[in-house]
């Protein structure tokens, strides 16, 4: 309950004002952790980046979109999600045809197209709209689902899946497998069948290596045992892991990392900041930025909990977990405990899309906390 | 479970399965921030030391240590490619209080580009506080201007270096060739990894040919930077370079610095040749016929190879590209000239091994030369009425009107045959870039050159022209002082080279090379050989020889004998007169010749494009480069 801070209006469960003074849909608990765990990933950011202005302006500006984002999906009614579901589902596997074909013609890995302005990815579509369908599907069935409607639900999330995974982008292929996964899980599937799952996924494994690139079965070998090839392949993790070590309880200071500073850190501003972060601020810098994470999550899982159907509860409680996923697959590849997967720190690593994307689900939340009452009969 | 048909919506059972599946989820996601916060523990608190340690280690870098590039002598040990210590100034811009300020003063000490204002100030913003950023090269006045003036600059600083300096600038430019900056065509021809600390690369003539010799190979010291990222450079301390290793950085390694190298060249004969060239253009190539070591290979105009070193803007490049002189140009293994009368006495050798002409026979020359039953006109090169002359005299005096007839009895297979056996007409294999073949006609040649059936016919003015040098033919200077080499040594041929010696960088052990024989012209009798030397040495010694005026007095005896080639085609009934020429389009003078002509020791070949006429513009020069090799060999060369 610390985290309702009920006095901020239209999630307060005893009723109160249905809507924010001006009639939009406003959740200060998100609003303020948002901003707080972006905050201190732009001071992380700052350094990381060697205090170059322009490319940390950039990151305030995809911020900006972000939020931009978040604010316009809170006002969306959680009916009208619904019912754009599908068409967001089949325009994200349409786009993703498109790349494949494009790529064809290019002959190489294509992610994303090129829409004369800016390019769009359009995997990043369907780490939310995958998710979404699952949603959708079960949303007027009885729960939980039968074998048949698993199927089903599994094949909604591996097509478009399988699809990202041959462009190839492993990393998000994976998050959108998550998603989806955690969409069905929460769709309430027996403890049987997750055991099953969990065979069959075991079973899948050589099947997954056969289709992996050089360079992602160099990451598999080099996680098992990075320290056989201390400047190949195992140098992101070795380097990671003597930052965030040499980081201590307090860290070393704000732009005073020397794996950050003196370039031993790769990827340090994207994939690997969370080990800028250890090495300046130390143990306890970690600390608060996991408490502001764990915050988001549990705001997050707070309003699943209370949504009313079975669609926005699917949705709500997936885009928490996935969050806390985004989160744990980041840190646990830094600090050595998974494999590398080319995964951002959420609102803290630079970069493009994936901020929107995120923010995007952040608004869907606070529109399921803000709506709520409205669908309620 | 009930069957499906039966199953209806139940709202609170499904919120209570969803809240136990919320409520599972959130004891997971404890559990796994728990396992994290864990594995942050260890690696911050627990092993804290540990990654201290290799954090710390990590500070050693390897930095890459350019080898010192191998020097250039000349066959009697003068330097023609040096390193001299050079001087960049460079800033460090958390020392500089006020980056423009200091700019502006460096400006008004003439240090620094004003020009370039912004875009240093640029620079040195864009780069971390503690990085060096070079400013600009200094010459060493300009060193010397700063270094009194060192206290009021914190944060500038002069850095030294080594870079490439040819002492003698023109004289040796075409021979040695230049160093410039590596560019992206040069980084594939090169093992990447050993140019790491390298900032130049041999570009032209022997630097390009010897490069591999002369580079050496990189070597890796570790560099120590503190906290902050300042280089403290600290390499001698053993305990420090042990903790590198465990961070598993590989051990510094020393460059080997690369080989000497000792060149046949003799600079004096250089000199020599380009003071004697002047402002023509035109090249001299000498080469000793006992060995094939190139004494002197000179062109002119040249450019000054200091400036490529120091580093040629794209603005000077241009210009010196598209000069009409064309200083790039290398006149001496590049440049294709009819050689001209300078063929008659290989010719003339070719027709006595072949016995086509006794050699006392004598044909009468009116000036002009008809073939039977045509009203063509082939007249006298340099015009004049020979009246009857022999062999001999046709050489001395060098009568084209016998040499047509000479031609036509010999036949063009044996004449072609007869000049490209002494290495007329095909590259030497000179041991630097950019020899061109150049041209010996034949038969098969004209058929394979054409496209025309009517072009592919080898018509007997054909074998007329190459009689003489003109036509078809065209030879290099380095061609024809190969070929007088040849003539010199009665057949014996070298390929000619310039490298001599290598010393070896490591070991100081010094190797020479043996001369490198080729096939020698093994036809002619002792005899012919005599005969035609004879007529060579009438060329300048017979008061009627035609280079006899320039080579009066020497005190040793030179066989030779001049061309002249035609650069434009003179109408049927006009007359050459030179006045009326416009300069670039006159007569190029061409001459070959070794002495001493009984012991030859140097041969040479000369030509000045544009000159006039062998005798008058290329003797001369030839002159002057024998007067500089017989001074110094002790022969005392006497004044007219």
């Amino acid at each position: 309950m610390s985290l309702a801070s009920l006095e901020w209006g239209r999630t307060n469960p005893t009723g109160g004002k249905a809507r924010g003074f001006s009639g939009l849909v406003i959740d200060m608990p998100l609003v303020v952790l948002l901003i707080a765990t972006a905050s201190v990933g732009f001071v992380v950011l700052y350094s990381a980046l060697g205090a170059n202005t322009g490319l940390f302006l950039r990151q305030g500006v995809r911020f900006a979109f972000g939020m931009a984002a978040f604010f316009l999906f809170s006002q969306v009614p959680p009916r009208y999600l619904r019912i754009w579901t599908p068409w967001a589902f089949f325009l994200g596997v349409a786009l993703l045809i498109a790349v494949a074909i494009e790529g064809e013609i290019a002959k190489g890995g294509q992610r994303w197209l090129d829409l004369g302005v800016f390019t769009f990815q359009p995997s990043e579509l369907l780490k939310l709209a995958a998710p979404m369908m699952v949603a959708w599907f079960m949303h007027d069935r009885p729960l939980p689902p039968t074998f048949l409607q698993v199927v089903t639900m599994t094949l909604i999330v591996m097509v478009p899946a399988a699809m990202i995974a041959e462009q190839p982008d492993l990393g998000t292929a994976m998050l959108v497998i998550a998603a989806g996964g955690l969409a069905i899980l929460l769709a309430g599937i027996s403890v049987r069948v997750i055991l099953a799952s969990v065979v069959l996924a075991a079973g899948a494994v050589p099947v997954l290596w056969h289709y992996m690139r050089d360079y992602q079965r160099a990451r598999v070998f080099m996680f098992l045992n990075p320290e056989s090839d201390p400047l190949g392949a195992g140098y992101n993790t070795i380097q990671a892991k003597i930052a965030i070590g040499s980081g201590g309880l307090f860290g070393k200071g704000f732009m005073n990392g020397t794996q950050a500073h003196l370039e031993f850190l790769p990827e340090r501003s994207t994939d690997f900041i969370f080990a800028v972060m250890g090495e300046e601020f130390g143990l306890l810098g970690l600390l608060l930025l996991l408490v502001l994470y764990l915050s988001l999550v549990g705001r997050g899982l707070w309003i699943a909990s209370q949504a009313q159907d079975t669609f926005t509860r699917l949705l709500a409680g997936t885009l928490s977990l996935t969050f806390f996923f985004y989160v744990f697959v980041n840190a646990g590849m830094v600090s050595g405990i998974l494999p590398i997967v080319g995964v951002p720190l959420p609102l803290v690593s630079a970069g493009g899309t994936s901020m929107v994307t995120l923010l995007a689900g952040f608004g869907m939340l606070a529109a399921i906390g803000g709506h709520r009452k409205l669908l309620a009969p | 479970m009930p069957l499906q048909t039966t199953r209806l919506k139940d709202h609170w059972q499904e919120h209570q399965l969803f809240l136990t599946r919320i409520i599972a989820a959130a004891v997971i996601i404890v559990i796994l921030s728990g396992l994290l916060v864990a594995r942050l523990v260890v690696l911050q608190i627990v092993e804290y030391d540990r990654f201290t340690e290799l954090s710390q280690g990590n500070r050693f870098r390897l930095e890459p240590l350019p080898p010192t590039r191998g020097l250039v002598y000349d066959r009697n040990g003068l330097v023609i490619a040096d390193n001299l210590p050079s001087w960049e100034l460079v800033a460090i811009a958390e020392e500089i209080g006020n980056l423009d300020a200091t700019l502006k003063q460096l400006e008004a000490l003439g240090l620094v580009d004003p020009s370039e204002h912004k875009s240093l100030r640029d620079l040195v913003r864009s780069h971390r506080g503690f990085e060096r950023v070079k400013l600009s090269n200094l010459t060493e006045e300009q060193a010397a201007i700063f270094a009194v003036r060192r206290h009021r600059f914190p944060g500038v600083d002069i850095q030294e270096a080594l870079s490439r300096h040819y002492p003698f600038g023109e004289a040796s430019a075409h021979a040695i060739g230049y160093v410039g900056s590596i560019s992206l065509q040069d980084l594939e021809r090169i093992d990447r990894s050993d140019y790491a600390a390298t900032s130049h690369i041999g570009k032209t003539g022997i630097e390009r040919s010897y490069e591999g010799a002369l580079h050496g190979h990189v070597g890796y010291r570790h560099q120590v930077v503190n906290a902050q990222g300042r280089v403290l450079f600290d390499p001698s301390v053993q305990n420090q370079a042990d903790e590198a290793e465990i961070a598993g950085m590989p051990k510094s390694k020393q460059p080997l610095p690369g080989n000497n190298i000792v060149l046949s060249i003799d600079m004096r004969l250089q000199l020599a040749a380009q003071a004697a060239l002047g402002d023509a253009r035109g090249a001299v190539v000498a080469i000793d016929p006992r060995n094939g070591d190139v004494l002197a290979l000179v062109s002119t105009p040249a450019f000054d190879p200091n400036r490529f070193a120091e580093g040629l803007s794209r603005q000077d490049f241009v210009a010196l590209n598209t000069d009409p002189d064309r200083p790039l140009f290398n006149r001496a293994l590049a440049g294709t000239y009819p050689p001209g009368s300078t063929v008659k006495p290989f010719i003339a050798l070719a027709a006595l091994e072949h016995e086509t002409i006794a050699p006392e026979k004598e044909i009468y020359c009116t000036g002009e030369y008809h073939l039977p039953g045509q009203t063509h006109k082939y007249r006298e090169g340099r015009g004049g009425v020979h009246g009857n002359v022999n062999l001999h005299e046709a050489i001395v005096r060098s009568c084209d009107v016998y040499f047509y007839q000479l031609a036509l009895d010999v036949g063009i297979n044996d004449l072609s045959a007869g000049l490209k056996r002494f290495g007329l007409g095909a590259t030497t294999g000179l041991d630097i870039n950019g020899e061109q073949s150049g041209v010996i006609p034949s038969v098969e040649w004209k058929r394979r050159q054409f496209q025309h059936r009517e072009d592919q016919v080898w018509f007997p003015g054909d074998t007329i022209n190459t009689g003489v040098g003109q036509g078809y033919v065209l030879v290099t200077p380095l061609q024809l002082a190969s070929a007088g080499a040849a003539m010199a040594a009665r057949g014996k041929r070298f390929t000619p080279r310039l490298l001599i010696g290598t010393e070896d960088g490591v070991t100081r052990e010094m190797s020479w090379a043996d001369p490198v024989p080729r096939p020698s012209v093994v036809g002619p009798t002792d005899e012919q050989w005599t005969f035609v030397h004879e007529a060579m040495v009438g060329v300048t010694a017979d008061p009627r020889g035609t280079a006899h005026t320039p080579m009066k007095g020497t005190g040793y005896k030179v066989a030779g004998k001049t061309g002249t080639s035609q650069v434009f085609t003179v109408g049927q009934d006009e007359k050459y007169r030179e006045a009326d020429v416009e300069e670039r389009l006159r007569d190029n003078g061409l001459f070959v010749a070794f002495a001493p002509a009984d012991d030859p020791q140097i041969a040479l070949a000369v030509v000045v494009e544009n000159g006039g006429g062998g005798a008058r513009a290329a003797a001369p020069v030839a002159r002057k480069v024998f007067d500089a090799y017989f001074a110094a060999e002790g022969y005392v060369a006497r004044e007219p």
